[in-house]
C-alpha cells in the first residue's frame, strides 16, 4: 500500500512539475497584437528590396482574397474554409517595415482584424463565412488604400445582403459574381469604384 | 485510479482582484443594469476574473473549464477592451450582437448550470441596443 501511495505521489508531483512549466508558456493576458513582433523583427538593410517585397505581400493577400471570394461565389463551404486558413497565414506574413510609422500602425490594426476574420472563415458555416467576409473585405480595401495595387480592382456592392444592410467586396473582374448570395442572386450588385 | 490521480493536477486559475483601466465598463459608461447582466452572463469566460463554480474543484471538469475560459478570452476579453483598435472593437461588437441575436451566447453548456446567466428577451434587446449604439458611435 505504501508503495502505491508513493507511486501516486511521485506521479502527481511529476505531473505538477510538467504543468507548472507548460503553464508558464500559456500567458494569460496575452496582448492583442500577435503579429506586431514578427513585423518588426525583419531586418531593415535593403529598403528598395523591402518596398518591392511589401508590394508582393499585398499582392499575395489580394490573390488569396480573390480565391476565397470565388469559393463564396460557388457557395463552397469547405473550400472557403481552406482558403480562409490560407489567407490568414498570408495576412500574417505581411511585412510592413518599409511603411511610415502611421501607416504601420494602421496596417497592424487592419491585419490583426483581417486575420481574425479569415480564421473565423476557416471554421464557420456558410452564413458566418459571408458575414466575416463582409468585414474582411473592408479590411482588405483599407489595406489597398495604403499599399496601392498594380492590378486594377473593382469594388462592387450588393445592396440586398443582410436584410438590405448591403455588402461590398473586391474583384479583379468588372462582371458581377456575388459572393454573398452565390447562385441565388449571382448577378446582384454593381461596380462602385475602380481602384488602380 | 486515473480519476484519483488527476485530482492532483493543478490548473491555472483565471482570477484577478483588480478591474483594469482597459475594462469595457471603465472605458464605456455602461448603465448599471447592463453592466450587471454582462458580468453575470459573460465575464466568467470573457474576462480575467472567473467566479468559479463548485465543480471547478473536480477534475476533469477543471480542465474543461480552463479550456473554455482560454478560448473565450482569446475571442473577446472585456478587460482588455481599451487595447483593441477601433477597427477590432467594431468587429467585436458586431460579433457580440450576432452571437446574442442568434442565441449562441451564453453557451448552453454554461447556462445549464448557471441559470442566472440566461438572458431574457428583454435582456437581449437592451444589450443589443446598447452594443449597436456603441458600434455606431465608433463608425
Amino acid at each position: 500500500m505504501k508503495t502505491v501511495k508513493r507511486i501516486i505521489g511521485t506521479m502527481a508531483l511529476a505531473a505538477i512539475m510538467v504543468l507548472t512549466v507548460s503553464c508558464k508558456d500559456g500567458n494569460k493576458n496575452e496582448p492583442a497584437a500577435p503579429m506586431s513582433n514578427e513585423m518588426h523583427q525583419e531586418s531593415m538593410d535593403d529598403k528598395d528590396n523591402m518596398a518591392m517585397n511589401d508590394n508582393q505581400d499585398a499582392k499575395a493577400i489580394l490573390q488569396d482574397y480573390f480565391k476565397l471570394k470565388d469559393a463564396l461565389v460557388e457557395t463552397n463551404n469547405d473550400k472557403a474554409k481552406q482558403l480562409g486558413a490560407t489567407l490568414a497565414s498570408t495576412l500574417g506574413s505581411f511585412d510592413a517595415s518599409s511603411y511610415s510609422d502611421n501607416e504601420q500602425q494602421e496596417l497592424k490594426d487592419i491585419l490583426e482584424d483581417a486575420i481574425e476574420h479569415a480564421e473565423h472563415i476557416s471554421e464557420s458555416d456558410m452564413a458566418h463565412q459571408r458575414e466575416h467576409f463582409k468585414i474582411l473585405s473592408k479590411d482588405v480595401t483599407d489595406m489597398v488604400a495604403i499599399t496601392g495595387t498594380e492590378m486594377k480592382i473593382y469594388e462592387q456592392f450588393c445592396p440586398m445582403y443582410k436584410n438590405n444592410e448591403g455588402g461590398a467586396w473586391l474583384s479583379m473582374n468588372e462582371e458581377i459574381r456575388n459572393p454573398y448570395f452565390g447562385d441565388k442572386m449571382l448577378k446582384c450588385g454593381k461596380v462602385q469604384r475602380e481602384i488602380n | 485510479m486515473a480519476l484519483i490521480v488527476i485530482q492532483f493536477f493543478p490548473i491555472t486559475l483565471n482570477e484577478s482582484d483588480t478591474v483594469p483601466q482597459s475594462d469595457f465598463m471603465v472605458e464605456n459608461q455602461v448603465p448599471a443594469t447592463i453592466k450587471n447582466r454582462l458580468q453575470v452572463s459573460c465575464y466568467d469566460c470573457h474576462s480575467n476574473n472567473t467566479d468559479y463554480p463548485w465543480y471547478s474543484k473536480i477534475q476533469p471538469a477543471a480542465w474543461y473549464l480552463e479550456d473554455h475560459i482560454q478560448e473565450g478570452k482569446d475571442e473577446l476579453n472585456f478587460n482588455e477592451w481599451a487595447e483593441y483598435s477601433d477597427r477590432r472593437k467594431n468587429s467585436k461588437l458586431r460579433s457580440i450582437i450576432s452571437q446574442i441575436e442568434e442565441d449562441k451566447m451564453p453557451l448552453d453548456s454554461y447556462t445549464l448550470i448557471h441559470k442566472d446567466a440566461i438572458l431574457s428577451d428583454e435582456d437581449k434587446r437592451v444589450i443589443i441596443d446598447y452594443m449597436k449604439a456603441l458600434k455606431d458611435s465608433l463608425e
